[in-house]
């Protein structure tokens, strides 16, 4: 374990990195809507990091991925710059998407990640879809589909996996289970084992603490390599918790959570704190240079929020633009055919 | 300008809107191998109407595929597909069936572009049908192309021939966006003339079917043929219509309805979706808005009834616009009669 442990120092490092980015990013999130800065609402992943992070460590950048409401943590996971996605929260034009998606539409192309979607269980037929184009194309590229344990309740994900395994497709339908359906215990809206569910479509299923990015980031990418291999699909329930509410609005949860379950879990269960320890234990790094990575990316993000507050809206011009490809303005397409197309 | 009149002339193949249907997936297909096909019973069975008969054989069962009965499953597949390199050609087997797949086609596939601004394409077609009279009844005979023509992100072609059907579909095929097409599924036998050579109808461009000058008639899909019945029951009365064939309804060709109306006056919008905010409605508003000072009548529309579509065939026949009906109503605009009580 040792030797194994110092090769793979660095790997470790980034992994800590990366959730303490994801953190940091929705700490800011969070902050800018407090502060009445950012439209709208959004949804905190805090708690939740070593799922989004063990899994998309296990990804090639050409890999893709399908996301959520409460989806910046997968996007950072896969490489998105803090920059581009505070301009999207803040529906500048230099967001990803232009201002055009928000917080819950942020696509990143470049990096595999097809978007995420307001719709619960909306994008598990793009994911389910996105494995049958590397298997007809034999890019050898594998899919995740990120979805909670709310979205097990929609229909979709039973026809989608049914499809994906009569037809073997490269991909990993990754239960984010947080305990919640919105504002309701899932024990309430879920019926039986989710696994069981899978398993039905003879579907291999596993189940990992989703609070130890090591354990989901080992399992994942064993996974991954079997994908690759041409085995698949599979099906991963990772236990995490949400730290905030629904969205950053639901700040009275007392009738359906109560305060001293939160605070176990970010006291016991933190994804953070409990691998920041382990780093220190195995000497992979001391508190000290904990806190600087800590630091470092504290202020990379004030840069960007500073950034995206004073980035510019888009022009009035864009708003009828990316309606169809290759159309520039749809308005007096739609209306005219041929002009403006 | 609308294409003119003489667009079929000198075509040299009589087939069936149906083989017309099957020779342009082939030719795509052959064309271009991420075009893929996807539905129930497209493969073997080639459709319950045997539109596809034949193309499984040629390009495989990877790329002509079975689906089990899920239409919101393999519509999203699609959309994923779509988003990933692929050009699915989506069947969904009956019209009335696209309720089941309106989140991944409305809510996903049609915003994709616009949400990722522009980062993401979903070039797809989703291939499906409408008309009643077929005495299928309720769920298995609706019209629901203002459905979707009311989305933004969907284009949606509507052909009324074998001509049409085959050029709008190899069109479909090559766009970059979700593109809808309608087939009448009465239609299906019906014959007409394609070139053997290739060609593709572009979107946005109505076709000038008949000329005349005293009344438009805008007819789309199945109710082409209608109208052009009916502007053959007007003659005989001495009326001259002219009969107007969008074949889109998004792009919409504006340009030519307008003037055509502008010259004869009067216009009567013919469609078998439902009248109550419909295709009638959408182009007699835009009529009116927009040409009224031209107007010596009201724009008439003429939709299917606002019912469920009934299965005795005594109760049928009347939910659908008939020849004699369209004929009777432009009449009554041409002779200046009272068609509405004011």
């Amino acid at each position: 374990m040792t030797k194994s442990v110092r090769k793979n120092t660095e790997q470790f490092l980034h992994l800590y990195k990366q959730m303490v980015r994801i953190r940091t990013f929705e700490e800011n999130a969070n902050q800018l809507y407090l502060n009445a800065k950012m439209p709208g609402l959004t949804h905190m992943y805090i708690g939740q990091e070593a799922v989004a992070v063990g899994v998309c460590e296990a990804l090639e950048n050409t890999d893709r991925i399908t996301s959520t409401h409460r989806g910046h943590g997968h996007c950072l996971a896969k490489g998105a710059k803090f920059k581009q996605m505070f301009c999207e929260l803040l529906g500048k034009a230099e967001g990803y998407c232009r201002g055009k998606g928000g917080s819950m539409h942020i696509a990143d192309q470049d990096n595999g990640n097809l978007g995420a979607n307001a719709i619960v269980g909306g994008s598990m037929g793009i994911a389910t879809g996105a494995a049958l184009s590397a298997k007809l194309l034999d890019t050898k590229t594998v899919t995740v589909c990120f979805f909670g344990d709310g979205a097990t309740a929609q229909g979709l994900w039973y026809e989608v996996m049914n499809m994906a395994a009569l037809w073997q497709l490269p991909v990993i339908y990754a239960c984010e289970n947080n305990g919640y359906s919105e504002y309701t215990p899932t024990s309430e809206i879920a019926a039986g084992s989710l696994k069981a569910r899978a398993e039905a479509f003879g579907i291999e299923s596993h189940k990992v603490d989703g609070q130890d990015v090591l354990a989901v980031h080992t399992l994942t990418q064993g996974l991954v390599n079997r994908l690759r291999n041409g085995e698949g699909p599979f099906f991963i329930e990772l236990e995490t918790y949400r730290y905030h509410g629904h969205h950053v609005g639901d700040i009275n949860r007392s009738y359906y959570r109560t305060k001293d379950e939160e605070t176990a879990w970010q006291k016991d269960r933190d994804p953070i704190t409990n691998f920041g320890r382990w780093l220190e234990e195995q000497d992979i790094a001391n508190s000290e240079e904990l806190s600087e990575i800590a630091s470092n990316i504290h202020a990379e993000a004030d840069e960007a929020v500073r950034y995206a507050i004073d980035a510019p809206y888009p022009n009035h011009g864009e708003v009828d633009t990316h309606v169809f490809a290759g159309v520039k303005h749809a308005l007096p397409y739609i209306s005219g055919g041929r002009i403006g197309s | 300008m609308p294409c003119p009149i003489s667009v079929e002339a000198g075509l040299d193949h009589e087939i069936t809107h149906s083989q017309a249907v099957n020779e342009a997936i082939a030719e795509e297909m052959r064309r271009d191998s991420t075009v893929i096909l996807l539905g129930e019973d497209v493969a073997e069975a080639g459709t319950p109407f045997k539109v596809l008969s034949g193309l499984v054989e040629e390009f495989g069962t990877e790329r002509v595929i079975d689906t089990p009965i899920a239409e919101p499953g393999f519509m999203g597949i699609a959309v994923g597909a779509a988003m990933t390199g692929m050009r699915p050609i989506v069947d969904i087997m009956f019209g009335d069936f696209l309720f089941l797949i309106m989140d991944q086609l409305c809510n996903q596939a049609a915003k994709t572009h616009y949400m990722s601004g522009g980062k993401l394409n979903v070039p797809l077609v989703v291939r499906t049908n409408l008309g009643a009279t077929r005495r299928s009844a309720a769920q298995h005979s609706q019209s629901l192309h203002a459905l979707v023509a009311h989305i933004p992100g969907l284009k949606i072609a509507l052909p009324a021939t074998p001509y049409e059907a085959k050029g709008l579909l190899k069109t479909a095929i090559r766009d970059d966006n979700p593109v809808v097409i309608f087939e009448d599924k009465l239609s299906y036998q019906m014959k007409g003339n394609v070139p053997e050579e290739e060609y593709l109808i572009e979107f946005g461009q109505a076709n000038l079917l008949r000329e005349g000058s005293d009344v438009t008639l805008i007819g789309t899909s199945s109710m082409v043929q209608t109208c052009q019945a009916a502007a053959d029951l007007l003659a005989e009365e001495g009326i001259s219509a002219e009969v107007l064939d969008p074949r889109t309804i998004v792009p919409l060709d504006e340009t030519a309805i307008l003037e055509s109306v502008r010259k004869t006056s009067r216009a009567v919008v013919i469609d078998e979706g439902h009248q109550n905010y419909g295709v009638t409605a959408e182009i007699a508003a835009r009529i009116s808005e927009k040409a009224f000072y031209h107007l010596d009548a009201p724009v008439i529309r003429l939709g299917a009834m606002d019912v469920p579509v009934p299965f005795s065939p005594a109760l049928e026949d009347l939910t659908v616009p008939t020849p004699k009906l369209v004929a009777r109503k432009s009449l009554s605009i041409c002779r200046g009669e009272l068609v509405h009580d004011a």
